[in-house]
């Protein structure tokens, strides 16, 4: 048990810089995952509070002590890599023991608690094998057997299900889950699989070319995306987004001619000003002829419990989810209501969400209660 | 996908690998025949026809002390003189491998002995490590003759199997860092977070991985001390064989007596024997070393 403090932590290659000043705090016993797209530096900062990469500026913290200087051995953490990075050589049992081998455990000792671990992972009849007579899943057992065994204070976990079909996906996503309520070792995962994030995270970090573009826990970042980006990037199929500008008279926005009515005190605070409007794909409702929004059905994806249709809007790609036996199909125009409620409002110039109320303003009724985050964007 | 030309006449396909046929045929079958020819025959000192004499040349070869002493020294070469090359390639590689500053200067360097010929090579040992002046004078200044290999067989023994390895822990270099290169980066991370530090790294993920490689450098540069153009040029370069055959490698010997005592049968038959213990070393290596050398 153990927390991890970041701070202003920066990462460069050469000239390149890659993370640009990171402030994050994980608390004791908390599941953390960190989410983003390839190349946002999210396994970089893994690898960095593992102590296998240098710190360029900044320091990271581990239950206090400030590990920048540290070899990763010091560091009291334990990782589960991408393709598990198990000893060819070794058996299951060497490669489970492997840590207590270098640490000079006596022979005993080590195989009682290789036996006792390799049960917690399911792995007690395999432990003669050599990895490469293991399934996919089952090298993953002993990836993780290998961590659990340090009894680490912090577990680090670098997309480690990304090369596993996805069904073993589900399975070790929930014996991870297990496995961490057990344990109760502060946990870091970092994956690109939004999926994986929402299930697993306490709470979510989403990174995106080197800065962290909101934490929060997973739900209030589905509800109250931070930007742009984030509403692009959590939800499938991601949030529909538009460049407009609201009409404060008839308190609408317009897109491609069709009138879309906002809250009139929304409209009245972004009177004027150029904004990003979203809506999640699930929240659109499909409607009676003549009214809402309009839309030529290009194709539509079945995905058992419902059906995707896709469109283009103002000429940008648009996505509802309809019920399973809604009766569209492609060529047909459809009318589409999108409630005025479940609307995401970002600035049009920097892509970070406005919230409501604004300050200054006398909105009362402050929708949903989610708590807000330090990357909330503000209207000055 | 199986990919198959066929020709309508015999005779095309003949045409297209006669330069490599011909080329076998008249530097490797041609010697070799000739070799086992001479190796049972011998020519009548006033001239004609060889005669077939059997196994004379072999039971004269075997029977002759110094014979013996060849093959003891080749064995000393072609032991010792690998040994040292994989062992400090390898400790080179792991070095580089680690990528510190300077890797790429140094890469180069402990490439460049390797371009080197072994007779070049042996003439310059030949000066730097000469007992009257220099690095040894200072050592002699000590005590006269710590160092002369003018004067004993094992120094002067030592002396060529210096060299030997000077020019080729550059070549067991190239492999094994090649070899590094190969193991996944991860692993060496993953023994990291294990808690190994790099000499543990080094001894318990890296090198075991390394075992092909290390399986192929061994044949290799046992075969290469056996029989190697340097392990001849070397000692013809620095010691002629000397000082009282301390350093008479095999090739050495059958060289000798073949071109300077005008031996062929003689030279024939050690070549053969030679061969024959090339062949039962790696047998050996395969037989029994091959075995825990885990590919994959």
């Amino acid at each position: 048990m153990a927390d991890i403090q970041i701070r202003a932590v920066r990462k460069s290659y050469g000239k390149t810089p890659t993370l640009h000043g990171i402030d994050l705090s994980f608390d004791s016993g908390e599941f953390v995952v960190i989410l983003g797209p390839s190349g946002c530096g999210k396994s970089t900062l893994l690898r960095m509070i593992a102590g296998l990469e240098d710190i360029t500026a900044g320091e990271i913290a581990i239950d206090g002590r400030v590990v920048n200087k540290l070899e990763p051995r010091e560091r009291g953490c334990a990782m589960v890599f991408q393709n598990y990075a198990l000893y060819p050589h070794m058996t299951v049992a060497g490669n489970i023991g492997y840590a207590l081998k270098v640490a000079g455990v006596a022979k005993a000792e080590r195989e009682r608690r290789i036996a006792e671990t390799a049960k917690i992972v399911g792995l007690q009849d395999y432990l003669e094998r050599r990895p490469a007579a293991l399934s996919g899943g089952q090298r993953q057992r002993v990836a993780m057997a290998r961590a659990i065994i340090r009894e680490p204070k912090v577990f680090l976990f670098d997309e480690p299900l990304s090369n596993l079909d996805a069904k073993l996906r589900v399975t070790m996503r929930a014996e991870i889950r297990k496995l961490h309520q057990r344990l109760s070792a502060t946990s870091v995962f970092v994956t690109h699989d939004q999926v994986e994030a929402m299930t697993l995270a306490d709470r979510l970090v989403v990174m995106n070319r080197g800065h962290v573009e909101q934490v929060g826990r997973p739900l209030d970042i589905y509800h109250r995306p931070a930007s742009t980006f984030v509403a692009s990037f959590i939800g499938a199929p991601a949030m529909n987004l538009f460049t407009t500008r609201i009409e404060v008279e008839t308190a609408t926005v317009r897109l491609d001619g069709a009138a879309i009515a906002i809250d009139p005190l929304v409209a009245h605070a972004l009177r004027g000003r150029e904004v990003i409007v979203g809506i999640r794909p699930e929240q659109c409702r499909l409607t009676t002829e003549g009214k809402g929004l309009p839309a030529r059905i290009d194709f539509v994806e079945e995905l058992g419990v419902g059906r995707v249709i896709h469109c283009e809007i103002a000429g940008e790609a648009f996505a509802a989810a309809v019920a399973e036996d809604a009766d569209v199909s492609a060529g047909d125009t459809v009318w589409l209501s999108l409630p005025p409620e479940q609307l995401h409002f970002f600035d049009a110039e920097t892509g970070r969400r406005i919230e409501f109320p604004l300050p200054g303003t006398d909105i009362a009724a402050a929708r949903g209660s989610a708590s807000t985050t330090q990357h909330t964007g503000v209207l000055s | 996908m199986e990919k198959r030309a066929v020709f309508k006449s015999w005779w095309l396909p003949v045409l297209f690998a006669l330069p490599q046929l011909v080329l076998i045929l008249l530097f490797f079958y041609w010697p070799v025949a000739a070799v086992v020819n001479w190796a049972f025959t011998l020519e009548p000192p006033f001239g004609g026809a060889a005669e077939f004499v059997g196994f004379a040349n072999f039971k004269e070869a075997l029977s002759d002390p110094f014979y013996w002493n060849s093959v003891v020294v080749s064995l000393i070469f072609a032991t010792v003189g690998p040994f040292f090359c994989i062992f400090i390639g390898l400790t080179l590689a792991l070095a580089v491998d680690r990528q510190l500053p300077g890797s790429g200067f140094f890469r180069f360097f402990y490439i460049l002995p390797f371009a080197i010929a072994g007779p070049a090579a042996g003439m310059a040992f030949r000066f730097i490590l000469s007992p009257e002046r220099g690095l040894a004078a200072s050592i002699n200044a000590l005590s006269p003759d710590l160092w002369n290999p003018a004067k004993y067989g094992s120094h002067a023994l030592a002396l060529v199997i210096i060299i030997f390895i000077w020019k080729w822990s550059g070549y067991t270099f190239i492999f094994l860092l090649a070899g590094l290169q190969s193991v996944p980066r991860a692993l060496g991370e993953a023994a990291a977070m294990d808690g190994a530090g790099p000499f543990r790294r080094a001894i318990d993920v890296q090198v075991p991985l390394l075992a092909p490689t290390l399986f192929f450098l061994l044949v290799t540069m046992m075969t290469e001390g056996f029989v190697g153009a340097d392990t001849f040029g070397i000692v013809h370069s620095v010691t002629g064989g000397g000082p009282n055959h301390g350093t008479e490698v095999m090739v050495y010997r059958i060289v000798d007596e073949a071109f300077q005592g005008l031996n062929y049968s003689g030279a024939s038959a050690q070549s053969i024997i030679l061969i024959g213990l090339i062949m039962v070393f790696t047998f050996i290596q395969f037989r029994f070393i091959e075995k825990r050398v885990h590919y994959k």
